[in-house]
């Protein structure tokens, strides 16, 4: 006996969804209260971010995000090669993301500005949180593209093979939907870190 | 199964859910070259949160889902509201 | 009021039926029911541990200055005596055992919405509880930091707080996904014409629960990951000489931890709301009262968590916002209290086991909550804050409150998990050693407390000597109330019970004790006009 229940299904994603939010939370929280005990400091070292890089990683996210809600219409239509398309160029953004990542971090930790490290110590008090903040979070924030990675490169899997398909997707949905956090979380991200020069 | 007619986002509606999204990035960046001091985090979060809003409404299908996970969304972002809040109470009035 | 025991062809969910037998079938089972004894065994194996932590301490405590250990083993017991007690028995505690095994069937369903889901929970409590305990026998020592882990000590103690932290990191984890799991039961699994409203007052403590185990854990989960960073890579959140503040750890470590104690008390409420109506025979006054007042409890409870930390150096601002708002979330908590006491005036009072424990619930949970008011009260909490006063107002709340509709909860599913009655004798003196010792334990407590007597000190000065020594006294009673317990369920001696032995309304007791596996013969429905507690 299948007991198949699409919208529970999508409830229990759609609760996941908040868990992940108050785990994020909890890091804005942290920002919003070192932020409003030092303004200034935190103007200063954002400097140090790349906004160029940032709004590249905004626009790279942000088309993702579209371009895995298109491949649900895809699939509803019936149309598995532009479903499978649209999730690969989906993937190919993450990637993009993933790369930029690594010579942001990669170019900030070759000049010595890390956690715990030398020049981190000598910096003021208000600039060390901010570098803390920028780094736990872009980081806990990779996590979970990763994560979103791995979960849509089984989505392309079973697009192709077919479970997932014209009646059945909502995989691909729930999939989706994590996507869209990880989108929605750099939203807030950029202009927190990067814009507030 | 589901019974009810089930509901395609046109892509049409996605590429401009699209561009209405780069937009108000173009605007965010933009906004913040103009110093407004201390209004400059307002603003910024203010359009994030309009970002926010729309893909929740639109790639994230909740304007198309039943009003159990609007309402869910709404308590859950009200509760997070307040609980930072909350916790300013402590810091802006040491 | 019992019914006939009839013939029933299925095999009892007690039976391996599938691939597996014996331990393997039980450990790859994702039967609700199979999974709420798994986790009920668990449990009690923890809170035997805990329970001889306990004890080592009161033994430590009888007299003055050092006798059997010094204090950096007295902190070392404290610390994992809070963790193994909140994180692996009364955090889980109703919820993942007789929410597991009785939910679902209450609602008319066969199982919760993701069982896979659910048994993954179990692996992550069991993996989670195992991680804990291993913080105890690593290279560094045990922590000695309590179970809050408060910066900056837990940032510089060289004791194994990197393993504790992570221990319950996955514990809130499987506590997440649990949440989770039931939101979506209740949701989506209820039988048909079964309302919210005509749900049965258990699920709905399980579904308010559930709503703060999802929304509330993340946060000490990102706390807990915090607390590494800052051991492993200094990011500095929490230590002053880096622009960080330790009082932040506090904020967001009891942004978690005080909804965590609606976890813990929500389902023991349910609990109750079902065995009053039962042992009484009457319908359960103010339904809706109750169901509307456990979502104001999880709602209210979210925004008081600071109460915990009037004395830390917060803003007078934050200190009284908080006491303010610490006093309205008892009035949902109060209300039940007078539904319960109004549900039981003029009843068929039955005074079994099951209920002897829920009318000690209320006494225990009584003193506790009224002593949680003094401590709510900016001005009072002042003086008490830290002292043993502290300690007796919280026993008297998790293990008067949790525990004892635990144990109320166990002799009234009893009979439906295993098929057999229990004798009633040995499970009412097990309540008269569990509640005289319970009393004769922490009364003192509150005394010595409001004298002066520190918390988690390991010596204290001569005044207080007499109070530890009848709470001493106090747990040897307690423990002898355990052993009855304990040889009242394990004795296999019992009646075989029938389908309904307390002449419950809910559907449990309208299929077999025990029962099939798929619960329900037939799927049961809600006529338009039936309620569910239906008393005559």
């Amino acid at each position: 006996m299948e007991h198949r229940d699409d919208i529970g299904s999508k409830l229990g994603m759609w609760i996941f969804i908040f868990t992940e939010i108050l785990l994020f939370g909890g890091l804005f929280l942290v920002y919003a209260i070192m932020r409003s005990s030092y303004s200034t400091e935190f103007h200063q070292a954002a400097h140090h971010l790349n906004a160029f890089i940032g709004a590249i990683n905004t626009v790279v996210l942000l088309v993702s995000s579209a371009t895995v809600a298109m491949s649900i219409s895809a699939v509803q239509k019936g149309n598995k090669k532009l479903a499978v398309i649209l999730l690969l160029i989906t993937l190919l953004c993450a990637a993009i993301f993933m790369v930029n990542k690594y010579f942001e971090w990669g170019h900030k930790i070759h000049i010595g500005l890390y956690p715990g490290s030398a020049l981190m110590l000598t910096l003021s008090h208000g600039q060390v949180m901010f570098f803390s903040l920028y780094y736990f979070m872009t980081g806990l924030h990779m996590f979970h593209l990763v994560v979103g990675g791995i979960i849509l490169t089984i989505a392309i899997i079973k697009v192709q093979n077919g479970s997932i398909n014209k009646d059945r997707y909502v995989l691909l949905e729930n999939g989706g939907l994590y996507w869209h956090l990880v989108d929605l979380i750099w939203i807030y991200l950029f202009p927190l870190l990067y814009l507030i020069t | 199964m589901q019974t009810e007619t089930v509901h395609i986002t046109p892509y049409r509606t996605l590429a401009w859910v699209l561009i209405t999204l780069l937009g108000l990035t173009f605007i965010t960046i933009t906004a913040t070259w103009i110093d407004l001091s201390a209004l400059t985090v307002a603003v910024a979060l203010l359009i994030a949160t309009v970002k926010a809003y729309i893909v929740l409404t639109y790639f994230m299908h909740l304007k198309f889902e039943s009003s159990l996970f609007r309402v869910f969304v709404f308590m859950v972002l009200f509760i997070y509201v307040l609980v930072i809040a909350f916790t300013l109470s402590d810091y802006l009035f040491r | 009021m019992t019914e006939e025991k009839t013939h029933h062809p299925e095999p009892s969910y007690l039976v391996d039926t599938g691939k597996y037998k014996g331990l393997m079938a039980w450990l790859t089972s994702t039967d609700h029911k199979r999974i709420g004894l798994m986790y009920m065994y668990a449990m009690m194996v923890f809170f035997a541990v805990g329970v001889i932590l306990g004890m080592v301490m009161r033994i430590e405590l009888f007299w003055p200055g050092q006798q059997f250990y010094g204090p950096q083993a007295y902190n070392g017991i404290f610390t994992i005596h809070g963790i193994i007690m909140i994180f692996t028995v009364v955090i889980p505690g109703l919820a993942a055992v007789f929410g597991n095994f009785s939910m679902p069937i209450m609602i008319g369903a066969r199982d919760v919405a993701f069982p896979r889901l659910n048994l993954f929970s179990f692996y992550l409590y069991v993996i989670g509880a195992a991680i804990a305990l291993a913080s105890q026998f690593m290279g560094n020592g045990p922590p000695d930091t309590g179970w809050t882990f408060y910066a900056p000590y837990s940032i510089q103690t060289h004791t194994n707080v990197v393993a504790a932290v992570f221990g319950a990191f996955v514990l809130g984890f499987s506590s997440i996904l649990t949440g989770l799991n039931f939101i979506v039961t209740m949701h989506r699994m209820r039988a048909p014409g079964m309302t919210f409203f005509k749900m049965p007052l258990f699920p709905w403590s399980l579904y308010a629960t559930a709503w703060i185990q999802v929304l509330a854990t993340p946060i000490v989960g990102i706390t807990l990951l915090m607390i590494i960073a800052e051991r492993w890579l200094r990011i500095g959140f929490f230590d002053p000489s880096l622009g960080g503040d330790p009082v932040l750890y506090q904020h967001l470590f009891w942004i978690y931890s005080h909804p965590a104690v609606y976890i813990m008390i929500l389902p023991a409420m349910g609990v109750i709301t079902e065995i009053i109506p039962t042992f009484a025979q009457k319908k359960i006054f103010g339904y809706k009262a109750i169901a509307i007042s456990s979502l104001a409890i999880a709602l209210v409870g979210y925004f008081v968590w600071a109460h915990h930390m009037y004395t830390s150096g917060m803003s007078t601002t934050a200190r009284w916002v908080f006491s303010l708002l610490t006093f309205l979330v008892a009035v949902p908590s109060a209300i039940k209290v007078f539904n319960w006491v109004t549900t039981m005036y003029k009843g068929s009072i039955s005074l079994k086991p099951p209920f002897l424990f829920a009318l000690g619930f209320i006494f225990l949970f009584m003193i506790g909550g009224m002593t949680g008011l003094s401590l709510g009260a900016l001005a009072t909490n002042i003086h008490v804050h830290d002292t043993a006063y502290v300690v007796a107002h919280f026993h008297y709340i998790v293990f008067g409150g949790v525990g004892f509709a635990f144990f109320a909860a166990i002799f009234y599913w009893y009979p439906k998990m295993y098929g057999r009655m229990y004798n009633f004798k040995m499970a009412n003196w097990s309540f008269v050693f569990l509640f005289t010792g319970f009393n004769l334990l922490y009364f003192p407590q509150f005394i010595i407390g409001m004298m002066g007597m520190p918390r988690r000190y390991f010596d204290y000065l001569p005044q207080f000597t007499l109070g530890h020594q009848l709470s001493f006294f106090g747990g040897l009673l307690l423990v002898i109330g355990f052993i009855i317990m304990l040889i009242t369920l394990f004795s296999k001696k019992g009646a075989p019970a029938p389908d309904n032995p307390w002449g419950g309304r809910t559907f449990e007791w309208r299929i077999p004790s025990p029962p099939p596996v798929e619960n329900f013969e037939v799927m049961p429905e809600m006529a338009e006009n039936e309620q569910p507690y239906d008393y005559k």
